[in-house]
Formats: structure tokens, sequence, C-alpha cells
């Protein structure tokens, strides 16, 4: 590509044609302070926080979409910049609620660091009229608190741009302004999927999930309840994150400590059924295509996608997996056979999840989904409020020690710790797939081509003389091209994955919020399931099929996979929704 | 759901711009033209035919002061209070037309769906300060009493 010659403060920079000021700095290792941007999903230069001054021109412009031409000559950081983001911090503060000490983004907010950056010192120099909102607390899995929103956008960018759902936007105009849905319905009146990636890229405390972390801690303090947990797999890829550990540390043996020490009754762990999921989805796919049943066959452990299928593609219902997803199955096994097993009442079995996912607290209260006459999952968390919990019950996480899970729903296999990654499930169910096809043990177990954090992959495996066709996408504009091909009826595929969140679970919408500095120059997505990969790779058993654990549950209880009983505890309905 | 006759109107409408994404503001205008207010319903449907959003379209509706949820009266008032006219005194003649009708800030529609009073920034029409217009037509120089007449000839019309 062809480069350009500029001066950033003086000093030569080189950047590649067609890059903005913001780009170029970023390769000249300048620092421009940015608040609105999300790189490719929300470049609309409005909040004016990377203002720089271009020789020249007559006014600031902004960076983060301002082109750069050859001989260009910018300052980032005169004093005069400096003023003028201060002064637009001041406005922004002038309607912004600044209860901040007890905010739950105080400390990790974007707002918050710029003003104490840019040594704003007064937050009420602006005074004025101040609009108050109510909190929209309607959906299952969120709030929205809009007296915190900055209007920057970014929600409403990735709702749309990323996830082709699109259910909220600016209403009304200038100072009336304010992010919500058509109507003004509440989130929870629309086709919202729960994703969560709003909260993700919200850069203040304006969206945050339901937060369960009391009703995990009176469950606990209830001396009737046997209270058992199960994280998921992306979830020792992220927590660390919020320990100060750099960004892809697997952390699991300190996060089973951890568990334990918050006062579980057992730590479990949601990578036990993800081996289950396998055998059972393993199962429904090849007797799909032994039967002549409906293909593609599609995933069902991402319950954002499921509610996105059943929003907007619900004609296509009868593609998806009718398996639950693992943490349901998890729930669902813990109620029926480990409560016997345990000579437990279900009822006094409060089933815990330690999720990367807020749309899991969306999934828990579905219809079809209580095997045992009760809830299969009682209360969901994300891993930010696993954070949190660490933090208020004064457990010192970086000094815990390794410990494992307990048995017997702790034992998983690498085939299972790898579904926190968008094609990790499609991997696990290959390796089962095909051994069980060909009845000869693979060679290599890893399917590179499933692998890798683009929105859209293919491949075609030769197995025992079936050309099997697979397809694996992440981020729901994505699993749209999909499903689009699929109604069409151009889609090919045997066998297709699907996650709601890009790149899968490990940049689930429950995960550690990452700065947009670092999100939109580092794949946070790859440098997370590398620490999944790692895991699976030092693992001696990394097949769901040797998982011995899950051998047991069907000798001893489950029978065969997909037969009566598996089928009645293991699977689940899906339903028609419209589009609001 | 409204009746039928709205949607075959709306697609009258939409078929007169073409189903296009960019047509949206000047088929919504049109639909309000017709009813003299935006059915909701038909927002979200003129969205569901263009292929747009609800949100947005909601967005781009409540963007616009102009856009109305909210039926209007057979006559709808502008009275001008942008510069000019707010110096000549357009408040008295606003207050005057309240009481008159019995309207608030809050409450811009009569009951009987006669009326429907509403303040906008300027008319364009500085060297008739103060005005105010009927449905489109112009009423210059006005004051207290002359509202009063002219509620009272529209009233008898």
């Amino acid at each position: 590509m062809e480069n350009v010659n500029i001066k950033i403060n003086g000093l030569d920079v080189c950047a590649p044609a067609g890059s903005t000021i913001l780009d170029a700095a970023h390769i000249a290792g300048v620092k421009i302070p940015t608040l609105c941007f999300l790189k490719e999903i929300n470049e609309i230069g409005a909040c004016r926080m990377c203002v720089v001054e271009v020789k020249g021109a007559r006014n600031l412009v902004a960076a983060c979409v301002h082109p750069i031409n050859e001989g260009m000559e910018i300052l980032t950081n005169t004093s005069a910049l400096i003023e003028s983001r201060r002064r637009t911090l001041e406005l922004i503060l002038s309607t912004h609620d600044k209860r901040c000490l007890s905010c739950v983004r105080s400390g990790k907010c974007e707002l918050q660091e710029l003003c104490q950056e840019l040594g704003v010192e007064d937050e009420n120099h602006f005074e004025g009229e101040s609009p108050e909102y109510e909190l929209d607390e309607s959906a299952a899995h969120m709030i929205r608190d809009n007296n915190k929103c900055i209007l920057c956008r970014r929600c409403t960018a990735v709702c749309e741009k990323v996830q082709s759902v699109a259910v909220i936007g600016p209403n009304n105009r200038g100072f009336s302004t304010f992010i919500g849905s058509a109507f003004d319905m509440g989130l929870g009146d629309t086709s919202c999927v729960s994703c969560g990636q709003c909260i993700v890229a919200c850069p203040t405390g304006a969206l945050y999930e339901k937060d369960f972390t009391d009703d995990v801690l009176a469950a606990i303090a209830d001396e009737s309840k046997h209270v058992i947990v199960q994280p998921a797999p992306s979830v020792r890829a992220a927590l660390g994150e919020e320990f100060g550990y750099p960004m892809g540390t697997d952390v699991e043996g300190k996060l089973a400590a951890a568990l334990r020490r918050i006062g579980f009754d057992r730590v479990f762990d949601t990578d036990f059924s993800a081996d289950l999921t396998i055998i059972e989805e393993a199962h429904e796919f090849l007797g799909r295509v032994q039967n002549g049943g409906v293909l593609p066959l599609m995933t069902s452990c991402s319950p954002g996608w499921i509610k996105y299928c059943e929003h907007y593609y619900p004609d296509q219902l009868e593609h998806l997996s009718s398996c639950k997803s693992p943490q349901q199955m998890f729930g669902a096994v813990a109620k029926t056979y480990y409560a016997e097993k345990m000579g437990l009442d279900p009822k006094d079995i409060v089933c815990v999840s330690v999720m990367p996912c807020t749309a899991k607290k969306f999934e828990i209260d579905r219809d079809d989904q209580n095997a045992a006459g009760v809830p299969d999952v009682d209360i969901s968390i994300t891993t930010r409020e696993l954070a949190r919990l660490i933090r208020k019950l004064g457990i010192d996480f970086k000094s815990l020690p390794d410990e494992p899970f307990d048995d017997p729903l702790g034992e998983s296999t690498g085939a299972g710790v790898i579904f926190g990654a968008t094609g990790g499930v499609m991997e696990a169910a290959l390796r089962t797939a095909v051994e069980t096809l060909t009845g000869e043990e693979l060679e290599n177990v890893e399917f590179q081509e499933v692998r890798g954090t683009q929105g859209i992959k293919e491949a075609t495996y030769n197995v025992a003389g079936m050309d099997v066709k697979v397809a694996v996408a992440s981020g729901l504009s994505n699993a749209k091209q999909i499903m689009d091909k699929v109604r069409a009826g151009e889609a090919d595929y045997h066998f297709v994955e699907i996650m709601g969140c890009p790149g899968g679970c490990v940049n689930g919408g429950g995960q550690p919020q990452v700065h947009a500095e670092v999100r939109n120059y580092v794949d946070v997505r790859a440098i997370r399931a590398k620490a999944l990969y790692d895991n699976d790779e030092a693992k001696v058993i990394r097949k769901s099929h040797e998982n011995a654990s899950v051998k047991r549950l069907y000798e001893e209880y489950l029978g065969e996979p997909g037969g009566e009983r598996a089928h009645h505890i293991l699977h689940t309905t899906y339903v028609k929704r419209s589009i609001n | 759901m409204l009746e039928q006759i709205y949607y075959d109107k709306a697609d009258e409408i939409i078929a007169s711009h073409g189903a296009e994404q960019a047509s949206l503001i000047p088929i919504i205008q049109d639909i309000q033209t017709e009813y003299r207010y935006l059915p909701s319903e038909l927002l979200s449907y003129v969205a569901e035919q263009l292929g747009i959003n609800e949100a947005k379209a909601y967005s781009v509706a409540t963007f616009y002061e102009n856009f109305s949820f909210e039926p209007k009266g057979k006559y709808i008032i502008k009275i001008c209070d942008g510069t000019a006219c707010h110096v000549r005194k357009s408040i008295p003649i606003l207050e005057r037309l309240y009481s008159e009708l019995g309207l608030s800030k809050e409450k811009a529609t009569t009951e009987d769906m006669m009326f429907t009073l509403e303040t906008v920034s300027c008319l364009g029409a500085c060297g008739l300060a103060p005005v105010l217009t009927v449905n489109d037509k112009v009423y210059p120089a006005m004051t207290p009493d002359a509202a009063t007449e002219l509620i009272h000839e529209l009233r008898g019309a």
C-alpha cells in the first residue's frame, strides 16, 4: 500500500495512505484520547475528544475520522487542545449523573478516566437543566440508566452493525435526545436478544447486567440448600483481567479455588456438560444425516443466537439442535442424576452458573428447561459479577492456589474447554462425529480450518467417504448471512455452529469490559481464545466421548445418547417470536 | 391494528415514492398530511415495507418536531414565537388561545378534535409579526382579541 509522510508533534511519521490521523498517531505511538470511537463500528467523530490541530485547517479536526495526506502537520497535545477536550468533558458532565462512588463502572469508566487524565477539576463547571430518566429494568438481563449515558452511540452501533438487531437508537433530538427503543418500549418488550454486546461497548455505567450476587450469597447462607456452581469454559480465559493478569491468562485453577472460598458446596465445571452436549449433538447430527432429517443442523449453545433465530427466523427453527445448552444440561443433570446419587431433593439444590454471557440470565427462565420439575439453573451470573463477588468477600485472587474441580460433574476434556471460542463446538463435535463414523482413532484432533476469529468460516471434511460441509459463524450479522442463505435454500451445509457474540463466548456480553483504546487495536477474541486452545492442548483427554464421568452418566442413568431419558432431560423446544 | 383502509393508503403512498429507504421521510410526510398525524402503526408498517428497523424509523420520526404520533384537530393553529414575533408580544396571544380553547403546554388538542395549538420558532414572516397560521393560512399582526374572534369564526364555520 502507498504510504504518505506526515508530521505529528514535529516527528516524521510514515503511514499508509487513507489512514485516519488517529491510526497514524497510533502507528507513531502517540496517544490521542477517544470516547465515542469504536474502530470499524462507531466512527462518527461526534464526541470531539480526539480533536487535533492541523496546520492550515480553520478548525480543530476529529482525528478518528479525518484522513491524512502528504505533508500534513498535526499537533495532538497543545494546551489549547487540552483545554478544548477538558471543556468537552465539562459539558458532558453537566448532564451526567455524577454519583461515581456507587457506580458499577467506577474505576473502569472511560469518562472518569479521561476526566482524571485531562485534569477536570470541577465536575459542576457548567450548571443547568439536567434531564432525569427512569431506569429501564424491563429486560431479563440488563438495566439501562440513561442518566449515565453520554450519547456516544457505541451501543446503538454495535446493536445494528455487529449484531443486526438494531432495537435501540437515538430518540428525539437536541437536549431531549436519549437512547431507547421504538415507541419508547422497554428493552424487554423488543426483539433484543440479550447478547449484552451493548454493555461491553458502553464507555460508562449506563448499561450493566442485572446483578444477582446477593442472591448467590443468600443461597449459600441458607443451610437447607445445597449450592453448586458451574463456570463456563471462557470464564477462565478472561476472569484474570479483573485481577491484573494480562489478557489471555488461563486462571482455571484459581477460579475453582475462588469459587470454593466463596462457599459453594461443590465446585463443578460447565466443561463437563459441554462434553455431554457434544455426545448428544453429535448423535443428533448423525441421526439427521442417516435418516434424512433437516439439514443443516445448527448448534444451540448460545442463548443470544437462539433468541435471535426465534425472533428473526421463526420459520427456520427446525434447523436448531434440540440439545439444551451446556449451562442447562448441567443443571438438568445436577438436579436429576446428581440429586439421586447424593440423596438430595432437587428442590434443595441451588444451581449457580458463572457465564461470559448476559443472555444466560434470559435462558434460565425459558420454558421447557426444568428436567426435575424445578428450573435446571437457578441463578446465572456473569464473569464481571463473579469478580465483584470475589472482591466483596475479600478473597485475594492472586494469592490463591490452583485447585481442581470436584467430581463427578467437574471432569472435562479438551473438547469441552474450547467451546468458549468460535469454532470450538464444531471442532469438538467433529472429534466425536468423525471417530464415531469411521470407528478409527483420529491421528490429529485439531481442525484448524474452523479456528480463528473470522466472522464466517467454511470447511469440508471427507469422513468415511462422505463430504461433510460445515460452517461456523459468530456475531449475529454473520449469522444473518448464513441464515439468509439457509432460508433461500442456497446453503448446502450439513452442520453449522453459530455463536451470538463475535469471536464466541470469550468475547461475550458478560465478560470483563475492555477499554476502547485496547479493543480498537488488539484482537481480544484471539488472545482469550488462545488461552482455551492452550488449555485443550495440555490435556491428555481431548475428546468428549472419552470423558469418563460422562460415560458413567450414560451407563448409570441416561442410557443411550438421544434415548428417551436423555431426550427428556437434555433436550428442549423453541418458540416463534415476532420482531419488535 | 388500524383498519385495513389505512394500510391500503400507506401502500398507495409508498408506491408513489418507491419502496426505498431514502423515501422514508417523504412517505411519512404524506401519511401525516393525509391523516393530520402519523399513526404509529403506519410508521411501523412503512419501516417494515422499506426494510428499515423500527427503532431507526422511530429515531427519524422523533428527530423532526413536525411529526406527531398524536391525532391533531381539524384546525392546526401555529403561533410563531420566533424573535420578531416574541418581542411583538406573541405570548399574550398564546395565553389567550390556551384559555379560550382550554389547552395548555401539555395538552395541545381540544377534546372535540377541532383545534390543535402549537408554537413554532419562526414562520419566516417577521415583517407581519406577530403572526399565526391556521392550516397554512397566514394571519398577520395578531392580537389576543383578534385571536379570540378568529376562534369564534372557525367554530361557527
